[in-house]
């Protein structure tokens, strides 16, 4: 059974129908890219399947549980982690902490117990601190575990939103362009980490625009036009596909 | 992670020289006024350590926390005077209808942002104080009524040199708890929900009970404090609940520093202070306090504390 199985999933804003009729599947363990043009209802897709948005109409199922119509929150206690397109970094935070705060589920929230610096908690926050620094590690970013957040340059920050997603330990990621806007040194960097990644047996579901980087990555590939499916398939059928070639070069 | 220690110890540091200054105090202080303006400065600076974390760290403005102080202080007016229940008791009858209370509206509250919020906050705040001044058998109405002294195992509060004492512990473990509290999984939760609340949603934050839960903890900790300065001034009017109250703890707060627990004192430290350093400026003392007030907004917009550290640490 498919990890992700997502059933003609609709979405309406008012007179657009920003997503329509979608359907896909996606496995363990792959690394899964939706494409499109400007528009397409990516992030939109995105956004139905974490819980920030409720479908219309539709169903998705994780693991074989339906889970539309949950909230962000609930969907995180089950596995599912996201990065942003347009950062959401707790500029508040340093960058440690933006990380920590990704081992949320894990951790004893009890309020009483922190006020009171109760030991088990305190030693379970050290150890946090040292995993928090090992995932900085992990993405790249070494040399800003001691940062600020809101002292970091927009390439770490993206870095940063994937360090924070993994602290989750998730099943299922989501990165929403985590290559857009950086140099191609930082975008070539970035598709080494989503390597590592997806062989750390994390499932990737990505969204880009950098078609090297999709190519190069995937295992299956998604595509989308004004809300529909168009096709779906491995990078080489996506590569041949005439409707793929019509939408994105346009036809005379 | 040697760094993040040394963080940490400089940060614990401001808790130990606090300790220090509280004890020297009183042998310094040349008399009685001035030691009663201390233990006033101290109430001060933990309701509003108790207000900047609901406003400062968990990003909720609250315009109507003097209500809360207000139902605190008149639960320990009214329950002994009327039931002749114990003043500690009365204390907690006051706690915990606040919280109550602080619930019930949490949930319609939080859903409102911003200015919304700061309105909605800022009736439930007015509906208590008509509330309080209208409820005249119980609570005096706008004459106020006294309160009965607090005894403690036995003896009496009554000097001002005991309750500077009680006072002063009571200011030093906040500033623990406090700092212990922001720096834990409750507290990151809390300032991510204030930084960005979709990123704290995704990984897993269930974002509307914490913001019900610290406003719940943050009223039924104002409702504490305002039962220890009913005992500690003797006397309640309902002009220790009215929006004036709440505005000049929000003030505190801001010119102290947002998100700062040692600027959350230095607040209530200055702007307690002020009005009494201001009082030979017959006549014109509000109009130089909200002189004060508007320079520290255009030159230290952060706050007093947070404005400093960071310049200090650039010099670094």
């Amino acid at each position: 059974m498919a990890l992700l199985q997502v059933e003609k999933l609709s979405i309406h804003f008012g007179g657009v129908k920003a997503v329509q009729n979608v359907s896909f599947a996606i496995d363990a363990g792959v690394v899964y890219s939706v494409i499109g043009p400007n528009g397409a209802g990516k992030t939109t897709l995105f956004n139905l399947i974490t819980g920030v948005y409720q479908p219309t109409a539709g169903s998705i199922r994780l693991d074989g549980e339906a889970i539309e119509g949950r909230s962000p929150n609930e969907l995180a206690e089950r596995g599912v982690a996201r990065t942003f397109q347009n950062l959401q970094i707790c500029m508040n935070m340093s960058a440690l902490e933006n990380v920590m705060v990704g081992a949320h589920l894990q951790l004893d929230r009890n309020p009483l117990k922190a006020a009171l610096r109760w030991p088990s908690l305190r030693r379970r926050d050290d150890a946090l601190r040292q995993e928090a620094a090992q995932l900085m590690n992990f993405v790249g970013l070494k040399d800003y575990v001691e940062a600020r957040a809101d002292s970091m340059p927009y390439g770490a920050l993206k870095r940063l939103e994937i360090a924070r997603a993994l602290a989750m330990k998730p099943r299922l990621v989501f990165l929403d362009e985590p290559a857009a806007g950086l140099n191609p040194k930082e975008t070539l960097e970035v598709d080494h980490l989503v390597r590592k990644m997806a062989d750390s047996g994390v499932t990737v579901v990505l969204v880009e625009h950098d078609m090297k980087m999709v190519m190069n990555l995937s295992d299956r590939i998604l595509v989308l036009d004004y809300g529909k499916k168009l096709a779906e398939g491995t990078g080489e059928e996506i590569r041949r596909n005439p409707d793929v070639i019509a939408a994105y070069l346009g036809t005379h | 992670m040697s760094m993040s220690k040394s963080v940490n110890k400089r940060v614990y540091g401001g808790l130990y020289l606090i300790a220090a200054i509280l004890l020297v105090l009183p042998w310094v202080l040349p008399n009685s006024f001035y030691l009663d303006i201390a233990v006033r400065m101290a109430i001060n600076a933990v309701i509003v350590l108790g207000l900047n974390l609901l406003v400062g760290f968990a990003g909720q403005i609250s315009l109507g926390h003097a209500g809360f102080l207000g139902i605190g202080a008149y639960a320990s007016a009214a329950l002994p005077t009327h039931f002749g229940w114990h003043p500690l008791l009365a204390m907690g009858a006051g706690a915990l209808a606040c919280g109550v209370l602080a619930a019930l509206v949490a949930r319609p509250i939080f859903r409102l942002k911003g200015n919304y919020l700061a309105m909605a906050t800022l009736g439930l705040g007015i509906i208590i104080s008509i509330a309080l001044r209208n409820e005249t058998q119980w609570t005096g109405g706008p004459d106020g009524m006294p309160v009965p002294a607090m005894g403690l195992f036995g003896f009496e509060l009554s000097s001002d040199r005991q309750w500077y004492w009680v006072v002063a512990a009571l200011l030093v473990v906040s500033v623990w708890a406090s700092l212990n509290l922001i720096d834990s999984p409750f507290g990151r939760a809390l300032r991510a929900l204030h930084g960005s609340e979709v990123a704290s949603q995704v990984v897993g934050v269930n974002v509307a009970r914490y913001k019900g839960s610290i406003f719940v903890m943050s009223a039924a900790f104002a409702s504490i404090m305002g039962s220890v300065t009913a005992h500690y001034v003797g006397f309640v009017t309902p002009n220790f609940a009215d929006f004036f109250h709440s505005i000049e703890l929000v003030t505190m707060v801001v010119v102290g520093g947002m998100a700062s627990v040692y600027g959350s004192i230095i607040g209530a430290v200055l702007l307690t202070a002020l009005p009494q350093a201001l009082a030979t400026f017959e006549g014109w003392e509000t109009v130089i306090f909200g002189a004060i007030l508007m320079a520290c907004m255009i030159f230290l917009p952060k706050g007093l504390v947070p404005t400093l550290a960071a310049r200090w640490s650039r010099k670094e």
